[in-house]
C-alpha cells in the first residue's frame, strides 16, 4: 500500500522546525528528548480530549507488519493556539508524523509536526507570540 | 532521501511562516501546503487585538482590573511547568525556596512530572493526575491562560481558563477571619486597593499539602499558608501579578514566586476555550498512551 512504508529518519538538523515550549500537562521523563522520528502512516483515531489530545495511526514496518502508533500532543487549548482543531484529522488520512519517541522502544511519542494529506504542516509553534502591550 | 528532502522543505516552509499574531484576518481552513491556520477563540471566531494597529494603550482606569487577560509574552509563558516563572525548580540553589525540614521532606514525598526530580508518567502521585482541583496558589503557578476578571462594589471574581475554576476576592472591607470554617481548595481572600491601580489580595485557609501542591514540581503548601497577590494595572492594557508565599510550616521565610508577571488585555468579546481535566478522558489517555509511553501500568488505567 503506497505511503505506508515505515520511514525512520532521525533528523540531526536542530532547529529545523519552528520551536515552542512542549512542557505542559504531562511529564518529560519518558521521552528520548531531542530525538526525532518521522513516520508515514494512516490515521485511525484523533482523540480531541481533555486534558491532552492524542493521535493514533498505523505504520507498516519494513516487513509489512502494521505497527499501531500513538502520539500525544498537548491540551486542546494549546492546540487551538497552534491552529489545530478537532477536525484536523479523520480516520484514513495519510499523514507524515514527526515525533519525539519514548525511551522504552514502544511505538509511542509526542507529536512535533504532522504533514496533512493536502501537504499542509501542522506544527507546535504558537500562532500568537509575545506582543506589545 | 527524496522523502527526507521533501520533509525538510515542508518543515522549513513551516519554520519560515511568521507568527500571525492576533490579526484576525485568516479564515482558519487547513487548505494549502503553505497556508497558516487561523487563531480562533472558543466560539471559532478569529481573534482580534484589543488594541488597533499603532494604537497606544490608555491609562489604567481607577480601581478596575476587570477584563479578559492573557499572558503578554505568549500562551506558553503561563504554563510554568517547571515551577513559578521566577522560581523554577531547576536545580539552581538561588531558585530553591527556603525549606523547613518538613518542607523538604514533603517535597521529596511528592512525585512530580516536572522539575528537577521529575518521574515517569505513570509513577507520579500528583493529585491533579486524578483531575483533582489545582487549588490555590497553584492556580497562579500552573496554566495561567486566559483569565477573566469581573468585579462589582463588593468583590472581584477571577475565572481561570484551566479547569474552569473561579474564586472570589472580597473587597467589601471585611478582614481575613481568624478562624476559618474549613479549609478550601481556593482559600479565603480579601482585597484592598493600596493606590488607584494596585489591588493587594491576601489569602489564607487553603488546603494542606496532600490535597494541594504549591506548583507543578511538587513543592509543598500547608494549611498555614498565607499568600499575597499584587495586581498592578500598569495601563489600560497591561496587568502585572506579583505573588509572595509565606508558609512557616514549609518555608523559613516569605519568598517571591512570581514577580510582575505580565498579562495583556484581550478583546472584550473573546470567548475563552473550555479546558478541563475529565476523569474518563484521563483514564482513556493512560490506556491509549500514558502506560505505553511509561512502560508501566498506571493506577489510572487499572
Amino acid at each position: 500500500m503506497r505511503g505506508k512504508t515505515l520511514v525512520v529518519l532521525t533528523l540531526a538538523v536542530g532547529g529545523l522546525m519552528a520551536s515552542a515550549p512542549l512542557a505542559a500537562h504531562h511529564g518529560n521523563a519518558a521521552f528520548d528528548v531531542g530525538k526525532k522520528v518521522t513516520l508515514k502512516g494512516t490515521v485511525t483515531e484523533w482523540v480531541w480530549a481533555n486534558p491532552h489530545c492524542w493521535l493514533k495511526f498505523d505504520v507498516k514496518d519494513d516487513k509489512g507488519s502494521v505497527v499501531h502508533w500513538v502520539a500525544e500532543t498537548n491540551n486542546l487549548a494549546d492546540m487551538i493556539e497552534r491552529g489545530w482543531s478537532m477536525r484536523s484529522f479523520k480516520p484514513g488520512d495519510e499523514v507524515t508524523v514527526t515525533v519525539e519517541p519514548v525511551k522504552n522502544g514502544n511505538p509511542a511519542g509526542r507529536v512535533l509536526s504532522v504533514v496533512l494529506p493536502n501537504g499542509q504542516t501542522l506544527g507546535m509553534a504558537y500562532l500568537r507570540t509575545g506582543q506589545e502591550h | 532521501m527524496i522523502v527526507l528532502a521533501a520533509l525538510s522543505l515542508a518543515l522549513l516552509a513551516g519554520a519560515q511562516n511568521p507568527p500571525r499574531g492576533n490579526s484576525g484576518a485568516a479564515k482558519g481552513e487547513q487548505g494549502t501546503p503553505n497556508s497558516i491556520p487561523a487563531l480562533l477563540d472558543g466560539w471559532g471566531r478569529p481573534v482580534v487585538n484589543a488594541l488597533k494597529a499603532g494604537e497606544k494603550p490608555g491609562p489604567a482606569p481607577r480601581h478596575d482590573i476587570s477584563g479578559v487577560w492573557e499572558p503578554a509574552r505568549g500562551p506558553g509563558d503561563g504554563i510554568q511547568a517547571n515551577g513559578p516563572r521566577d522560581m523554577p525548580y531547576d536545580g539552581k540553589p538561588e531558585h530553591d525556596p527556603p525549606y523547613t525540614p518538613l518542607g523538604l521532606e514533603t517535597l521529596k514525598s511528592h512525585k512530580a512530572l516536572f522539575g528537577y526530580a521529575a518521574v515517569l508518567e505513570s509513577l507520579s502521585n500528583d493529585p491533579r493526575n486524578r483531575c483533582d482541583p489545582l487549588g490555590f496558589p497553584r492556580a497562579d503557578f500552573y496554566q495561567i491562560r486566559h483569565t477573566q476578571i469581573m468585579q462589582d462594589d463588593h468583590k472581584v471574581v477571577i475565572l481561570y481558563e484551566f479547569e474552569k475554576r473561579w474564586r472570589v476576592i472580597w473587597t467589601d472591607g471585611r478582614e481575613l477571619t481568624k478562624e476559618i470554617p474549613q479549609p478550601r481548595y481556593y482559600g479565603y481572600s480579601v482585597g484592598k486597593w493600596v493606590d488607584d491601580s494596585t489591588l493587594v489580595v491576601n489569602t489564607i485557609g487553603t488546603e494542606g499539602s496532600e490535597k494541594v501542591w504549591l506548583d507543578e514540581t511538587g513543592r509543598p503548601a500547608s494549611d498555614a499558608m498565607h499568600v499575597e497577590e499584587r495586581f498592578h494595572r500598569v495601563n489600560q492594557n497591561l496587568l502585572e501579578l506579583t505573588v509572595t508565599i509565606d508558609d512557616p510550616k514549609m518555608y523559613t521565610k516569605p519568598w517571591v514566586a512570581l514577580n510582575r508577571f505580565p498579562m495583556r488585555l484581550q478583546s472584550p468579546d473573546y470567548d475563552v476555550v473550555e479546558m478541563m481535566c475529565i476523569p474518563s478522558e484521563e483514564e482513556q489517555y493512560y490506556k491509549d498512551y500514558g502506560d505505553q509511553a511509561s512502560g508501566v501500568e498506571s493506577k489510572q488505567s487499572k
